[in-house]
């Protein structure tokens, strides 16, 4: 892994407890949650996912959401990629609507099932969006190969998504999420169907591709040793409404690699993100 | 040693590989094979036990003779019969293009309306209980009035019964998508069309071809029945009252002409499974 000094994107550290606030340097955020609801069901009788949420985003931030179940952190990564729409408040992407961004392909999104399709080979499925964004076809090619090489499967570049192993086919939709090369990437829970050795290693690839391109990556997941070993913050969120309970700035130092993991500060960490969630519930 | 040991397992190999798929043919015709024989063997039998006039049951190698006879026109069975296979066929496959077609476009149009799917599903699922032998009269001399060739009045048959497994199963398989792939094509911002020619109808492959076997062998029949009323000369239906009035004459023509029948339909299923083969490369359902 490169030696990489991503901009700690301007989120102020207060003191060892690494809390922060993330109303700050508002202004030159590149996603912009304002006081954002949402309710599942009928009114007065449905579930209230999200309630009053709030979160600034600087560029090239590595932000894990994390939560019981029900906590509304899938919702909140839908609502920001314009999948869902917010009953009550406002997001800003860019300057823009989501919608907006969305048209504008500001989004590369991967989902925890690859959802790769069945009938194109390995590098049709990440020439996919580039298909639909009517790129040429030998531009298509060229960013196809580079991502697959990127993601380590340029020998598998003609395969068929069921000839490769669940770790492979989520490399797969990886590559294709940052084909046309979106600003923003968002992540729902992407590694939570695979082993624990194998998420292990996927996470020191997403560290690597991370710092190798300036994606912003919105990240939600179930894991804290993964949240804290990637992100830059950590959003703690409670069910029952879901809010955000704590946020917590991840500082240690990069680039991680497995030797990370045996850090006392990432053992405090860890510990951080695991009290805040309990003394959530 | 070790070379000649490697020359030894390369040329094993294709004849390996040739006796796998004379196995694997094997297997997988066995079954069929040994169900005809064990029917031929029942049907020998009874004809001998019951001592049947061949009106009723003739014998199974009559039945293969009757081929090579002549008709009272002088023609050859077998010939006369190809050439009613052929006219059947061409409707059939006339038949078979239009109610397909029908279909699938229908099957579209449904998914693009919850009003039109909710409106006229109901009457597409209708119209399969409406007994064929009641419209068909109507339809063949209707149409054949209104001036169409009588190849199309009889393929309008074959549609009608090929378009409904088409119109039900195009439907399931273009809504089976998951919905992260539709969010996927959100994200994208995907144009409708794209949605469709890239996610939808690729997805729905596997569904269609299932229905397209299920239509061809219903196109035939549709043919067959279309071919009844007209009194007309060609074709297996006609060959079929043809037989049926000369049975206790000629009983093996009838027979062959079943027999003819049935072989057209396996014809055509197969023909479909083939292309089915060609199309549908990937594996289906993870």
């Amino acid at each position: 892994m490169k030696a990489e000094d991503k901009p700690q994107s301007g989120a102020v550290r207060t003191g060892l407890n690494g809390e922060s606030d993330s109303s700050m340097n508002a202004m030159d955020s590149i996603i912009e949650i304002q006081n954002v609801s949402k309710y599942f069901g009928v009114a007065n009788d449905g579930v209230t996912a999200l309630k009053n949420v709030s979160l600034s985003i600087q560029p090239g931030e590595f932000v894990s959401l994390i939560g019981p179940s029900g906590c509304g952190k899938s919702t909140l990564l839908r609502i920001i990629g314009d999948l869902l729409p917010p009953n009550d408040g406002k997001v800003t992407i860019k300057g823009k609507s989501p919608s907006e961004a969305r048209q504008d392909r500001d989004y590369g999104i991967v989902f925890q099932s690859p959802v790769l399709y069945d009938w194109r080979s390995v590098r049709k499925n990440v020439e996919l969006p580039l298909e639909i964004m009517r790129v040429s076809k030998a531009e298509r090619e060229r960013r196809a190969l580079q991502m697959l090489q990127l993601v380590g499967l340029n020998d598998f570049v003609n395969r068929y998504p069921w000839q490769l192993s669940g770790g492979m086919q989520q490399r797969v939709s990886i590559a294709r999420a940052l084909s046309f090369n979106p600003s923003i990437l968002l992540m729902d829970e992407p590694f939570g169907a695979l082993d624990e050795l194998t998420r292990d290693r996927m996470n020191i690839e997403l560290m690597n591709i991370w710092s190798q391109t300036n994606t912003t990556i919105v990240f939600v997941t179930h894991s804290i040793a993964e949240a804290v070993f990637l992100s830059t913050r950590v959003v703690v969120m409670t069910p029952r409404p879901g809010k955000i309970e704590k946020i917590i700035e991840i500082d240690l130092p990069r680039p991680r690699d497995f030797e990370t993991r045996q850090q006392r500060r990432y053992f405090e960490l860890v510990t951080l993100v695991r009290e805040s969630l309990r003394e959530s519930l | 040693m070790a070379s000649q040991g490697s020359v030894r397992v390369s040329a094993a190999m294709p004849s390996a590989s040739a006796l796998g798929r004379v196995q694997r043919i094997r297997r997988r015709y066995l079954g069929a094979f040994v169900v005809a024989l064990g029917i031929l063997l029942i049907w020998q039998t009874l004809r001998f036990t019951l001592n049947l006039p061949a009106y009723k049951l003739p014998d199974p190698l009559s039945i293969i003779a009757e081929f090579t006879n002549t008709r009272p026109t002088g023609e050859l069975v077998a010939l006369s019969l190809l050439y009613d296979l052929l006219v059947t066929w061409s409707e059939a496959v006339l038949g078979f293009a239009l109610g397909a077609s029908a279909g699938f476009v229908m099957a579209i149009a449904f998914t693009q309306s919850r009003v039109l799917e909710r409106g006229l599903l109901p009457y597409v699922i209708m119209s399969q209980t409406i007994p064929i032998l009641a419209i068909a009269p109507m339809v063949v001399v209707g149409v054949g009035q209104m001036g169409a060739p009588t190849l199309l009045s009889k393929a309008i048959i074959a549609a009608y019964l090929t378009f409904f497994p088409v119109t039900i199963n195009a439907l399931r398989g273009l809504k089976s998508v998951e919905s992260d792939a539709l969010d996927l094509m959100r994200s994208y911002a995907a144009s409708g069309r794209d949605t469709y020619v890239k996610l939808r109808i690729p997805n729905a492959m596997p569904y269609l071809f299932t229905a397209l076997k299920l239509s061809a062998t219903a196109s035939v029949i549709g043919a067959i029945v279309a071919e009844l009323p007209v009194g007309s000369n060609e074709g297996i239906g006609s060959a079929l009252i043809n037989g049926a009035q000369y049975n206790t004459f000629q009983p093996a023509y009838l027979w062959a002409t079943i027999i003819t029948a049935a072989a057209l339909g396996l014809l055509f299923y197969g023909v479909i499974a083939l292309i089915e083969k060609r199309v549908v490369t990937w594996r289906v359902g993870e």
